[in-house]
């Protein structure tokens, strides 16, 4: 992560992450979890689920910060994400 | 806690009457929306309730009170609601969501001259049909029709009982007359009446299926708050309750919503017959219509005309099978009732032609008297 | 980690999965709607076992369809007269009614208004999507003026009710207004409003992009752009100052919360004291 000015206390600061988990058949392919994630982890696949539709792929999974928006936003309960081992900056 | 069953003799209105019954029945909610001429009732139940540790509530509308009164008993409270022509017409919706979603209540209609604001303080049986198909699709109801108020006292309890025994809205056709006649009614010790009391389920709550019939048909009932998690739906629904749109489905919920009171017709229609053994002419009425019909079976055995009266308790599920019997051994059937002929219509249908059906009836606003009836009934046994 | 997970989700337990997926189109917002609400239920600290859910018709009614607490599907407008005498019937009930704007405030309205008249101590969510989902697009009690729906395919002549300030005029003891985007401030709500004691109404603005979205050409994220970019979100505001504008605002937060007796407790004060 880059800062403009690193954070006195950065060292005992750490930042969450996530690993984000997709159940790809719930997914009806709106979108919205790609277009709200506030780290822009999630990208539209080209993959289509058994219902059709293109479920959301991973991008960039070292951004998630597991802040769970993806998971509060899916209307289908088609993604979640989990708390992966912590990391200082 | 005052007490619920007023044992001894008292001078009630068929209203308070029917009150009574429900509250001995164990009653312990009721929603209603004023309306002449079944006001008493609510009235009553006001006053009552909340001194049996139940609960009154005037809703906004007929609608809301039958919402009210399911959504009570799906919580597990016996609950009625009481109202007249144009509040029953408001009901059909929900009796359609008792019916569906195998609810017991009870619903007292005090019956008036309609169509529409018709004649708000006069009597008449005119809704009988509406008690039967009143809510869309098809569907079997039980209607009971009391004559008096100790009757409606009795039928009021009858009725609650039915509706836990089956899980169906139960209906009390009364009318204006019966409601607002006072006379003598006796409440019997509490240890004199019987209750019944809805199935309920045993074992193990995640298997349980809220709609997987028992050995009579009838489905135990979760309530809300006991953790089985249940879901109930007015759609078309399996033994789950989940919804299913096919034919299937529906076919398969038909047969249990009918077959549960198809299947139990001794156990549940109740009638009376009254000098009907030898009879040549059967009256069939009830309600307020079979008291002036009674007199007349007396008045014709008097002048030496075998009369008799089958007076229906239960009016539907119909007694189809005792009207074919009586049709093959008597001259002629005629039905009293204070309508242009509904029931009737029923009589004429399972009487299949093996005698004459005929109706003595007028379109509401006064009783049929005695002497209508006896003088129809000489006029058969004349011939002429 | 692309893979598709064998995990379950973590609301699993408040689903009946085996009806999932549910009926709700691709980017209608019922479904987050319903989320937040297991959500804040899950949440509660309070037996599940205790909570009941109860729904009218239309796209929003089929929530109680998929929660796995006791819950009851009823009839078109239904839901709050059905809530009340539930609670009633038994007070330990936390009651949550879900559904539709149509449902609670066209054919409900008069419920809705005797409810929260009444401070009848229920949780009343109501998802608004501005029309009739269920049947295809028709305008509704919440459709905004001029705007075009099935059953007025020239634009609404009619406007709409402001809905939390008919809430407040008739009595809500408790009131807010979000976006199905502000999922942690609805979730936050939701749970006040659950160990609120009284009336408590919810409205949430959710996205229909199969019924008004297509007739209004908005596409699937379009209309929750707006509700984006047009929150003002202002806590204790005035319902009568609080504006639903696709132009000029939408005025969001929590507005309302006070105290009065329920009517279970004036009954019981005015009944059995």
């Amino acid at each position: 992560m880059k800062f403009w000015r690193v954070p006195l206390d950065s060292d005992e600061i750490v930042i969450t992450r996530g690993v984000v988990h997709i159940i790809e058949d719930r997914c009806k392919g709106c979108g919205y979890c790609i277009d709200y994630c506030p780290r822009d982890v999630l990208e539209a696949s080209s993959r289509f689920n058994s219902k059709g539709y293109h479920p959301p792929a991973v991008k960039q999974p070292d951004l998630c910060v597991n802040c769970h928006y993806c998971e509060a936003v899916c209307p289908d309960f088609a993604i979640f994400s989990v708390e992966a081992p912590a990391q200082p900056i | 806690m005052e007490s619920a069953v007023l044992s001894g003799e008292h001078f009630f209105n068929g209203d308070v009457a029917c009150a009574e019954g429900a509250l001995a029945a164990g009653c312990r909610f009721f929603a209603g929306y004023p309306i002449t001429p079944a006001t008493e009732i609510a009235e009553h139940m006001s006053k009552r309730l909340p001194g049996v540790g139940g609960h009154f509530i005037q809703m906004e509308d007929e609608i809301s009170a039958m919402a009210a009164i399911i959504g009570a008993s799906c919580a597990g409270v016996k609950s009625m609601t009481a109202t007249s022509g144009p509040g029953f017409s408001l009901m059909m919706e929900n009796i359609g969501l008792g019916i569906a979603m195998e609810t017991p209540c009870v619903l007292v209609n005090v019956q008036r001259a309609g169509p529409s604001t018709g004649l708000p303080t006069l009597g008449a049986q005119g809704d009988m049909m509406q008690a039967r198909w009143g809510s869309h699709g098809h569907y079997e109801i039980i209607a009971l029709a009391p004559s008096s108020p100790q009757e409606i006292f009795y039928q009021t309890i009858t009725a609650f009982n039915l509706s836990e025994t089956y899980r169906v809205p139960v209906l009390v056709m009364a009318d204006e007359i019966v409601g607002h006649l006072s006379e003598r009614v006796i409440i019997p010790d509490a240890s004199k009446i019987k209750l019944q009391s809805r199935p309920r389920p045993k074992g193990r709550k995640d298997r349980f299926k809220p709609f997987h019939p028992g050995p009579n048909g009838v489905a135990p009932m979760a309530h809300a708050g006991e953790g089985y998690m249940v879901h109930f739906t007015g759609l078309t629904h399996d033994e789950r309750g989940y919804p299913v749109m096919t034919a299937e489905a529906q076919a398969e919920m038909m047969e249990r919503i009918t077959g549960k009171i198809r299947r139990n017709l001794d156990k549940i229609i109740q009638v009376e017959k009254y000098r009907l053994e030898d009879a040549d002419i059967a009256i069939v009425s009830y309600g307020i219509s079979s008291r002036s019909s009674q007199a007349a079976v007396d008045e014709a055995r008097e002048q030496g005309i075998k009369a008799g009266l089958l007076r229906l308790l239960t009016v539907w599920p119909f007694p189809e099978d005792m009207i074919r019997e009586l049709a093959r051994r008597v001259k002629c059937l005629i039905t009293v009732e204070l309508n242009l002929g509904q029931i009737h219509l029923e009589v004429q249908r399972c009487s299949e032609g093996k005698a004459p059906a005929l109706l003595i009836g007028h379109a509401g606003g006064s009783a049929i008297t005695p002497e209508e009836i006896l003088e129809k009934i000489k006029k058969q046994a004349s011939g002429s | 980690m692309n893979a598709a997970t064998t995990q379950k989700h973590p609301l699993d337990g408040m689903l009946r999965t085996d009806r999932i997926p549910h009926i709700w189109c691709p980017g209608c917002g019922i479904g987050t709607v319903f989320s937040s609400s297991l959500i804040a239920i899950s949440s509660m600290g309070t037996d599940p076992m205790k909570t009941a859910v109860v729904s009218g018709i239309g796209c929003s009614g089929r929530g109680a369809g998929y929660v796995n607490l006791d819950s009851y599907h009823t009839t078109h407008g239904r839901a709050i007269p059905f809530a009340t005498g539930m609670k009633l019937a038994n007070p330990e009930l936390t009651v949550v009614v879900f559904s539709g704007d149509g449902d609670l405030f066209a054919i409900g309205g008069n419920h809705f208004i005797h409810a929260a008249r009444r401070n009848m101590d229920l949780t009343v969510i109501c998802v608004n999507n501005l029309n009739y989902g269920m049947t295809g697009g028709q305008a509704a009690a919440t459709t905004p003026h001029l705007a075009k729906t099935s059953t007025t395919q020239r634009g609404n002549p009619e406007g709409p009710f402001n809905l939390p300030l008919l809430a407040y005029a008739c009595g809500a003891t408790f009131i807010a207004r979000w976006t199905m985007l502000h999922t942690r401030d609805l979730t936050q709500s939701i749970s006040e409003a659950l160990t609120h004691t009284g009336f408590s109404f919810i409205e949430v603005l959710a996205p229909c992009p199969t019924g008004y979205g297509r007739k209004n050409k908005l596409k699937n994220s379009d209309l929750l752009k707006v509700y984006q970019e047009k929150a003002i979100i202002k806590n204790g505001a005035n319902p009568a100052e609080t504006i639903l504008d696709m132009e000029q605002g939408i005025t969001l937060g929590k507005f309302v919360e006070y105290d009065r007796p329920t009517y279970a407790d004036n009954y019981k004060s005015v009944n059995c004291d």
